[in-house]
């Protein structure tokens, strides 16, 4: 049975009304001075230690993202828990705060589909998302040049925008785990509750369980497969995975992301940067880890909205 | 009838093993008012849903305009204007905004919808308010922006659920006003509610829901005759004391005379006999002091026929 017409029908105009939402909003302002005050605060702090300690370096410019001093932490480490709290914030009452102002089976009674609805809700909060991290990846990098009044190497900037995609990436994902926690909990502070609730664990606590689990269930006396299995384990939480890319992308120095084995090291220069393409290809499979997590936890949320009643 | 514009047909939606609704059938021709009515759960929103293709039909087939809401949803929900139980609206930007929302949702171009939005406010008597916030709005004018949100769509069939649910008198007064003025339109008009006399006054036609089914369906006086066993109940307040009884009594076409207090008889006839038991209470010397006709009213037909049957509450799931 063929339903008729698009569904992607409306799909427009929804993403036009949620992004002047998004934008409009009081939470997404205060989300954007959060951000912009702490990396601005972590990237002076990185210039300051950069300009110290001059050293001949080809990727000076990348440590603007990654060098942290006392007691800020860095840029990059800033992103990696700040975003997944923008994201949250946007997501959290996405489909129920529709239930709740009881709009939802009003707007569902027009011509459109349900798919428009939820997927034009994603695209906006994403592309609110990206507007505020592109401006942030602007203003570090503008800072960057004033405050360094070195350029930055084609290079440089190549793995600079990488690191800007895969951030978005890594926002998505957290995006589409509050959607879906917005489509199966009724309640908007249920669902804040329970999506950051499931980001402190798998930030914080989950890197430092896995090799206890790892330990566990394991019965092996190699080593290798031990750190291998905890690995593994550790690289579920999209925040391991974000983690590891910027280690891949802004070290050039980085070779692999697991174990290395002695064998694996003959002819190996220690220490001399890889080119850009084998950086990526290093990171390439958390890449495609954090966006297939994205599409997995949007896919859960696209079929509990569907099957959802409509009726409050 | 060629000009049935919904048609409903053994409709059934089952959650699990429960039903929502059993086995719905009824039919609303072009221009009317066709009301469902029933207790809270007794499956009016299911079936309404079912119609605008917002809720799965697990058996039976509706069709609107001759168009299947499961197949072409766009289609039909094009044709339907629906306003949910207690509409909701983004109370953040203002009324002409929010119907700004549905119009570009519907396809309209700019200027078309400038026009169909201002006259749709002036229609219900919103225009003053338009670039209010919505939040500011009571309930009675959601309900009519509401309305207002059908009249913009031009919608040619107008589904309320219920309109008038905890509106204050005078705003659901002006509310039924407005649907009677949008059926002199040409809108077919759906309306659910268990407000049984505000309800009378509007629909041509009733079909009472009980446990997810149709117990009962046609227009208030078809249903009174049925179900009160018929005929026209008249009261007469005079005073002449017992022969006047007598005498209504022996007057043809009349069943029975009961005597509810002293002075005042109920008669139930076949047919309506005013002036003939003005007539005979005159005849008789006496004064007539006030002489009524008992309307079959909803209310009566709905207790008493529930009296009878007992709500089959049992095959009432909540469906949530």
């Amino acid at each position: 049975m063929r339903r008729e017409g698009s569904p992607w029908q409306g799909l427009g105009v929804v993403v036009l009304k949620e992004l002047s939402d998004h934008f409009g909003s009081v939470r997404m302002r205060v989300l954007e001075w959060l951000v912009v005050l702490t990396a601005l605060a972590a990237v002076y702090g990185a210039i300051q230690d950069i300009r110290a300690v001059t050293a001949e370096d080809p990727f000076l410019f990348l440590h603007l993202f990654t060098t942290a001093r006392e007691p800020l932490p860095s840029f990059v480490s800033f992103l990696g828990f700040l975003v997944p709290l923008m994201a949250i914030g946007l997501g959290f009452d996405a489909v129920n705060g529709e239930h709740n102002r009881r709009t939802l089976s009003r707007i569902l009674a027009q011509p459109i589909y349900r798919d428009a609805l939820l997927f034009g809700k994603f695209i906006a909060a994403l592309a609110t998302l990206s507007v505020s991290l592109i401006a942030l990846w602007l203003l570090v990098i503008g800072l960057g040049l004033i405050m360094l009044g070195v350029p930055p190497g084609g290079e440089e900037m190549a793995r600079a925008f990488l690191l800007l995609v895969v951030t978005i990436a890594y926002a998505g994902v957290w995006l589409a785990l509050a959607m879906l926690f917005s489509t199966i909990f009724r309640s908007p502070a249920t669902a804040a509750l329970v999506a950051l609730g499931l980001w402190l664990f798998l930030t914080l606590i989950w890197p430092a369980l896995s090799p206890a689990i790892a330990e566990a269930v394991v019965w092996s006396e190699n080593q290798a497969t031990l750190v291998i299995t905890a690995q593994m384990l550790a690289r579920l939480s999209p925040s391991t995975l974000f983690g590891e890319c910027v280690m891949a992308i802004l070290h050039p120095s980085t070779r692999t992301l697991g174990p290395v084995y002695v064998s694996q090291l003959q002819g190996a220069v220690m220490g001399s940067p890889l080119p850009f393409w084998d950086s990526l290809m290093v990171a390439w499979p958390q890449i495609v880890g954090l966006v297939a997590a994205t599409i997995l936890l949007f896919v859960g949320g696209y079929v509990a909205f569907q099957r959802q009643e409509v009726r409050a | 009838m060629s000009n049935d514009v919904v048609e409903a047909q053994g409709l059934t939606r089952r959650y699990g093993t429960a039903y929502a609704v059993r086995d719905v059938s009824f039919t609303v021709g072009a221009g009317e008012i066709f009301g469902l009515l029933g207790p809270n759960g007794a499956g009016k929103t299911t079936t309404i849903l079912m119609l605008l293709g917002l809720s799965e039909i697990s058996a039976g087939k509706a069709r609107v305009f001759g168009h299947d809401p499961m197949r072409e949803p766009l289609a039909v929900k094009r044709l339907i204007g629906y306003l949910p139980d207690t509409v909701g609206f983004y109370d953040n930007i203002s009324a002409a905004d929010n119907l700004h929302y549905t119009g570009r949702l519907m396809g309209f171009p700019l200027a078309d919808r400038k026009k169909r939005i201002a006259a749709a406010l002036e229609r219900v008597g919103l225009a003053e308010v338009a670039n209010k916030k919505v939040g500011t709005f009571s309930r009675g004018m959601r309900q009519r922006l509401g309305l207002a949100e059908i009249v913009m769509k031009d919608a040619r069939i107008a589904i309320l659920d219920e309109p008038t649910n905890g509106l204050d008198p005078q705003a659901s007064a002006d509310l039924l006003d407005l649907i009677r003025s949008l059926k002199a339109q040409g809108v077919t008009i759906i309306l659910s509610s268990h407000l049984l006399d505000r309800v009378q006054s509007v629909c041509d036609r009733v079909a009472l829901f009980n446990g997810g089914r149709i117990a009962l369906m046609g227009t208030v006086d078809a249903l009174g005759r049925e179900v009160l066993g018929g005929g026209y109940v008249v009261e007469v307040e005079a005073d002449g004391g017992k022969s006047v009884a007598d005498r209504l009594a022996a007057l043809p076409g009349v069943r029975t005379v009961s005597e509810s207090a002293a002075g005042r008889w109920r008669m139930t006839c076949d047919r309506d006999m005013r002036g003939e038991a003005a007539a005979v209470v005159v005849a008789a010397g006496g004064h007539l002091h006030q002489l009524s006709l008992d309307r079959p009213s909803l209310e009566t037909i709905y207790t008493r026929y529930f009296q009878g049957q007992g709500p089959q509450r049992e095959e009432v799931p909540h469906a949530a």
